[in-house]
């Protein structure tokens, strides 16, 4: 097919629609608001879907140069688009979940303040991310990539009178800035080294040059990698992340669970092909990807927040999708980061659907009990929670499993301790999911000892109800997708055709076989249902069956217990070394004592002191004439004295 | 022909204004409107020149040549080039603006404010388009006075004690300058730019090194304090505090860059070579410097003037690494900044106008409040920080990755100015705009945008998203006139080392 | 008899030295401004001296110049001396220090 594709056009709708609500928006009714955003994100969507269908008949990959950006001596670069297999499945995670989730906000924020605002930004983003996943080179991707955290800090933000949502917008965005720092220096090496930015050229020059190991192309991998910690939340910039959460509840769904955070994830795929010739940096984010999801994942098990549940299991999850990255498994990443598009999503939208008919509580100690008041939430989350445990047959378990499988089978010698983490990891994934699902839904409701704090100004003053359909039709489409959404890479052991690694494989290389084979994958898959099981067993017998145990042992490990409570302390440990310090230093070493004492008091000293100079020779100018007519029969003597020396000879010219 | 009489016209209908300001009857609002008529027309003049402006030529456009004295030799000497092309358009383009925002804040002395604004107008483009140095520098120390005046009679509080801080600070080095430039005449014979630098790199062995490395030097520190370089900054901060928004917006930058570019890069290569290690770590501090203050000020129009330090250091710091991309980088950096700095500066004022205090501290909430002022701000902030697609970014982009291709480790740390940018930007929004309404918000009910801002503050916003995306129009015209000066220094620094070579 | 040119001299020396003398030492105003015509007057005896020794008569035409100079000055000056009697009663140069009345 040679006619073009107008690739283009599919962030720019989103942008247009951003334009229209955001400038006109405050005038207009809610209605042509919402009709307005929903199209413009709807449109995508069917373009994107028109593409798919007709995807075999493409030549690929297929590039669109729309015009020059920025031309400057011997550097270039333009608005260039460029679609292939990783792009697609990309582009449907994203016009596909953000147009559910834009119908979902449609009843979520009914009742909001700001309606338009919400709509606006949340096309902002459509646009911006689009951009980030189509562009066909490293400077258009940081477009994206900064533009993505940009609409991020405008809908953290979104309740404005809100400090701590202020906080917290700021901070997302200043720590992405700390990776986009990683990005915009791998982007310098890249130009010094390869001359352009554009994808396909930069993979080309590697391609041709098989002698290149390491070097030069770690040290830009390694930057990379900090730009893919601070958008996707890996250690040691997930912190933005769990704070995150301020923002409203589809806003965490679309932009802090689906789509924005797995940025990292695609851009490490995307720039595989210099990952591939640095085993360092590889092992870099496996070790990176695997420690998150550890890490995080202990934290969420204490958690009572139900959205900071959801955001430490998120980097959990992305930790998951590094590790696969790490051992060199791209499309098992982005299979994961498909599954988890779903379940996430999902999980949140139900978590809001959950938050929403309790009037804004998000406190899962206060809650409990709703599996009866809200059944159709409860059946859509309890489907997600099954698809993030890793049980069979749910979307999770297809691509988590795939995941530890390649880790098992890695050349690299970390790789069975990589395994054993996640497996690990995943015991306590499903220990904490069903730990906030029987919170949630079972035992008895405990809203009785607090009023619902109305932080969100719902204005639901009546009890406990189900969302509308609105709300509840996304949550619907998105659990079915949970359920099937892993069939496509259904691994040959199992009887599957693995379609989505035979998909990306003219992008990402074809998968790992192991010499094992399959008995040894199917043996591991076993071991993981297992793990998953345990942990679903110890959250039924902790939170279901014996109700007091979580707190008789909690005070009996307490150290361990307010560690992971207060997160490690490491917000406190940054705060500590990193910005009290920049502060402190700046106040008063450059604010106090350089620039109001060096530079400002400089200047003054040097005015004072011409100023004590003239009050000093002033006291010649006494205005007294015979003073002056003494200095001149003074003057007119010495002159007298030098002629008679001889001033011509013995003086000046000696 | 209008082309030969352009540069003139231009630079004199603001004095021209002047004079008729000066007659005019205080009566009502006709000083107002009578100045931003002027401005208008020659922001319209200005235009002429890049609809006319042949894009591949390098060297002179619009050129006037007249004897004008004939011992000392001094012609009357304009034209333009790629570089100061745009900067002669974006001071037309500031005038209206200006014009807007010292509407309703200058109340008294409107007469001799408006007649200063246009005097500084003439000198800032003279500045610009004067191909004689003798020219140049009578604009030069033109642009200084009226500024000085202004700051001292609208100042905040301190207005005097900070004029004469800005006069000394610039006029002590203008006269070193002035010595830099007898002395070249003495040599030469000729104050003209062009036989200038043909001289002196034709003769190049018949100076003496050392004194020629004295004269670039005095030429070097009159700009950089112009600028300011990092620690000749001392006066910006006191500046912007006291002075009226109309002045803060041009007072800083772009004179400064210009003429190190121009004469700098243009008369001294090799030496400006000599001098670059210096001014590079200089501007990687001042980067740096400016962000981490910015990040503690309360005061907003002193924390402006940090971050147009920092801001103006990237400039510094493209010119001083001679690459094509950086240099291209620079010019465009600086009229984004000039750009997005005056309209921060004049959201300053408004909301000064609105609330009567630039105490960060004392806001809060203000976006509830006045929901199409903090889109102005927002979108501004973000050209400021270099978002992608808005100007910021392209300058700086260009600037940074030439700094690093040629020093890296000096672009990787001036590149940690863009975090603290983001930190101390976001910071001041969130101070001002986020929250609960403060007392100060809380009490007093004040209008959103009213339209005369608007009409100030729109088109500089529209701008900054046309700068982000297209510019190569702006840049195939800088292009042509800095790629002529990297191969200069580049050129010079070969035949310096060979001399020198030669020499042992 | 001639007298030789060394005792105009040595004359004129010693009262223009008086008139030095004079001007640093003595507060009243008028005095001063005698001891100023008494140098004025050293002045033109040498120009005189040396007219006379050289047969040139432009010395002579000096002496003549001085002594219009002398007489203008001598009326501005009277005047002012007046002017700051009447104002500040006292005809004292240590009290006359300012530049104005």
């Amino acid at each position: 097919m040679t006619s073009s594709l107008h690739l283009w056009l599919i962030p720019l709708v989103p942008f247009a629609g951003f334009l229209v609500n955001g400038l006109l928006g405050r005038r207009f009714p809610k209605a042509l608001v919402t009709t307005v955003a929903l199209i413009a994100t709807l449109i995508p969507f069917v373009q994107v879907a028109n593409i798919a269908l007709h995807f075999s008949s493409l030549t690929l990959p297929y590039t669109e140069q729309v015009a020059t950006w920025i031309t400057a001596g011997n550097f270039h670069a333009d608005f260039a688009f460029a679609l292939d297999q990783l792009t697609l499945i990309m582009l449907l995670v994203v016009t596909g979940v953000g147009f559910l989730i834009h119908i979902y906000s449609v009843g979520y924020m009914a009742e909001e303040e700001g309606y338009w605002r919400f709509f606006a930004y949340l096309n902002l983003f459509m646009f911006f991310m689009l951009t980030l996943v189509l562009a066909e080179n490293f400077l258009l991707m940081f477009v994206g990539w900064e533009g993505v955290g940009l609409a991020s800090y405008l809908l953290i933000g979104f309740y404005l009178t809100k400090d701590s949502a202020a906080n917290a917008g700021k901070k997302a965005f200043v720590v992405n800035r700390i990776g986009d720092f990683g990005f915009l220096l791998a982007m310098f090496l890249l130009i010094a080294h390869f001359g352009t930015l554009s994808f396909s050229e930069v993979f080309n020059q590697v391609a041709q040059h098989p002698e290149w190991q390491g070097g030069f192309l770690t040290a830009i991998a390694l930057f990379l990698i900090l730009g893919a910690t601070g958008k996707s939340a890996q250690i040691p910039l997930y912190v933005w992340l769990p704070d995150a959460m301020e923002g409203p509840t589809p806003v965490s769904a679309l932009i802090h669970a689906a789509t924005m955070v797995t940025a990292g994830v695609y851009m490490v795929v995307r720039t595989h092909v210099i990952f591939d010739r640095s085993p360092f940096a590889l092992s870099t984010i496996a070790v990176i990807g695997t420690a998150t999801a550890l890490f995080a994942a202990t934290i969420g098990l204490v958690q009572t927040d139900i959205k900071r549940v959801l955001a430490y299991s998120t980097v959990s999850q992305l930790g998951y999708m590094f590790l696969a990255c790490g051992v060199a498994a791209y499309s098992s990443g982005i299979f994961h980061l498909l599954t988890h598009a779903f379940f996430k999503a999902l999980l949140f939208l139900s978590a809001g659907s959950v938050i929403h008919a309790l009037s804004g509580e998000q406190d899962m100690r206060v809650m409990g009990g709703l599996r009866k008041k809200i059944p159709i939430t409860f059946w859509t989350m309890t489907m997600a929670v099954f698809a993030i445990s890793g049980f069979p047959p749910f979307a999770g378990f297809f691509s988590k499993d795939e995941i530890l499988y390649q880790a098992f089978i890695s050349p690299n010698g970390l790789g069975k301790i990589l395994w054993f983490i996640g497996l690990f990891t995943a015991g306590l994934t499903s220990f904490y999911m069903f730990r906030l699902w029987y919170l949630t839904f079972f035992g008895e409701s405990r809203a009785q000892a607090t009023t619902a704090h109305d932080d969100h100004g719902h204005g639901h003053g009546h009890g406990v109800h189900e969302s509308s359909w609105v709300m509840l039709t996304p949550l619907v489409i998105l659990a079915i997708l949970s359920g099937i959404g892993g069939w496509v890479g259904v691994p040959e052991a199992m009887g599957g055709h693995a379609e989505i690694a035979h998909f990306l494989s003219p992008v990402t290389g074809a998968a790992h076989e192991a010499a094992e084979g399959r008995s040894m994958e199917l043996l591991l898959a076993a071991v993981s249902v297992t793990v998953a099981v345990i942990g679903w067993f110890i959250a039924h017998l902790m939170y279901f069956a014996k109700p007091a145990l979580p707190a008789q042992l909690a005070s009996k490990v307490r150290g361990l217990y307010s560690l992971l409570l207060n997160k490690y302390w490491v917000d406190e440990l940054y705060g500590a070394v990193v910005v009290a310090p920049l502060l402190l230093i700046s106040r008063y070493v450059l604010k106090g004592l350089f620039d109001t004492g060096v530079i400002t008091g400089g200047g003054m000293a040097i005015g004072y002191s011409a100023q004590g100079l003239g009050a000093l020779v002033q006291r010649v100018q006494s205005g007294n004439i015979r003073s002056y007519a003494g200095w001149l029969a003074l003057g007119a003597a010495a002159l007298l004295l030098l002629t008679y020396v001889g001033f011509g000879t013995h003086l000046l010219f000696r | 022909m209008l082309n030969d009489s352009i540069l003139s016209t231009i630079t004199f209908v603001p004095t021209v204004g002047a004079i008729v300001v000066a007659l005019l009857p205080r009566r009502g609002k006709l000083i107002q409107w009578f100045t931003l008529l002027i401005s208008l027309l020659t922001f319209a003049l200005t235009l002429h020149l890049p609809a006319h402006f042949q894009y591949g030529q390098t060297g002179f456009q619009f050129e006037e040549n007249h004897p004008w004295i004939t011992s000392p030799n001094i012609h009357y000497h304009l034209g333009i080039d790629g570089i100061s092309l745009w900067l002669v358009v974006l001071v037309g383009f500031l005038g209206p603006m200006a014009v807007l925002a010292s509407w309703k804040v200058i109340e008294t002395h409107t007469k001799e404010f408006y007649f200063l604004f246009l005097l500084q107008q003439t000198a800032m483009i003279g500045v610009f388009v004067s191909l004689d140095m003798f020219l140049y520098y009578g604009f030069w120390e033109l642009s200084l006075v009226p500024m000085a005046i202004l700051i001292a009679m609208f100042g905040r509080n301190r207005g005097p004690q900070a004029a004469i801080k800005f006069f000394l600070y610039t006029f002590l080095p203008s006269a070193l300058l002035l010595v830099g430039l007898i002395w070249l005449y003495a040599k030469t014979g000729t104050f003209d730019f062009v036989e200038t630098q043909q001289y002196l790199s034709q003769n190049s062995g018949s100076i003496a090194p050392q004194a020629l490395w004295w004269v670039s030097l005095a030429f070097l520190v009159a700009f950089a304090v112009k600028v300011p370089v990092f620690p000749l900054h001392g006066w910006l901060s006191d500046v912007f505090s006291e002075a009226p928004t109309a002045m803060a917006m041009v007072v800083a930058g772009k004179l400064g860059l210009y003429s190190i570019i121009r004469f700098n890069l243009g008369l001294f290569p090799s030496q400006s070579r000599e001098v670059a290690p210096l001014m590079i770590a200089l501007a990687v501090i001042g980067i740096l410097y400016g962000a981490l203050i910015a990040l503690v000020q309360q005061d907003m129009k002193r924390f402006i003037a940090f971050s147009t330090i920092g801001h103006l250091s990237f400039c510094t710091l493209g010119i001083f690494c001679f690459t094509i991309v950086g240099l291209n980088g620079t010019v465009y950096q600086l009229l984004n900044h000039e750009l997005s700095g005056a309209a921060m500066l004049i959201l300053f004022g408004i909301l000064y106008e609105r609330y009567g205090t630039y105490d960060m501290g004392l806001y809060g909430g203000v976006a509830t409040r006045l929901p199409r002022m903090a889109t102005l701000y927002l979108i501004t902030m973000l050209s400021l920080i270099g978002l992608p697609i808005l100007n910021g970014f392209v300058g700086e982009f260009l600037i940074l990755s030439s700094t690093f291709g040629v020093h890296p480790y000096w672009g990787a740390a001036a590149t940690l100015g863009v975090i603290l940018s983001a930190a101390y930007m976001l910071g001041m929004i969130q101070k001002i705009f986020y929250g609960q309404p403060s007392q100060l918000v809380a009490n007093k009910t004040v209008p959103d945008v009213v339209a005369r801002e608007g009409f100030a503050l729109v088109p500089a916003v529209i701008l900054m998203l046309v700068l982000g995306v297209a510019s190569p129009y702006w840049i195939r015209a800088i292009s042509g006139a800095v790629s002529g000066l990297a191969q200069n220094v580049a050129h010079a620094t070969a035949t310096f080392t060979t001399t020198v070579a030669e020499k042992r | 008899m001639v007298v030789p040119i060394a005792y105009y001299l040595v004359l004129s020396a010693i009262l223009f030295s008086i008139g030095v003398a004079a001007f640093l030492i003595k507060r009243n105003i008028i005095s001063i401004f005698m001891s100023i015509e008494l140098m004025l007057n050293a002045v033109n005896l040498t120009f005189v001296a040396f007219a006379h020794q050289w047969h040139q008569v432009s010395g002579q035409i000096f002496v003549f110049f001085v002594m219009v100079v002398a007489a203008a000055e001598a009326a501005v000056g009277l005047a002012i001396i007046i002017a700051i009697f009447r104002t500040r009663n006292t005809l004292d140069v240590d009290h006359v220090d300012l530049m104005k009345l």
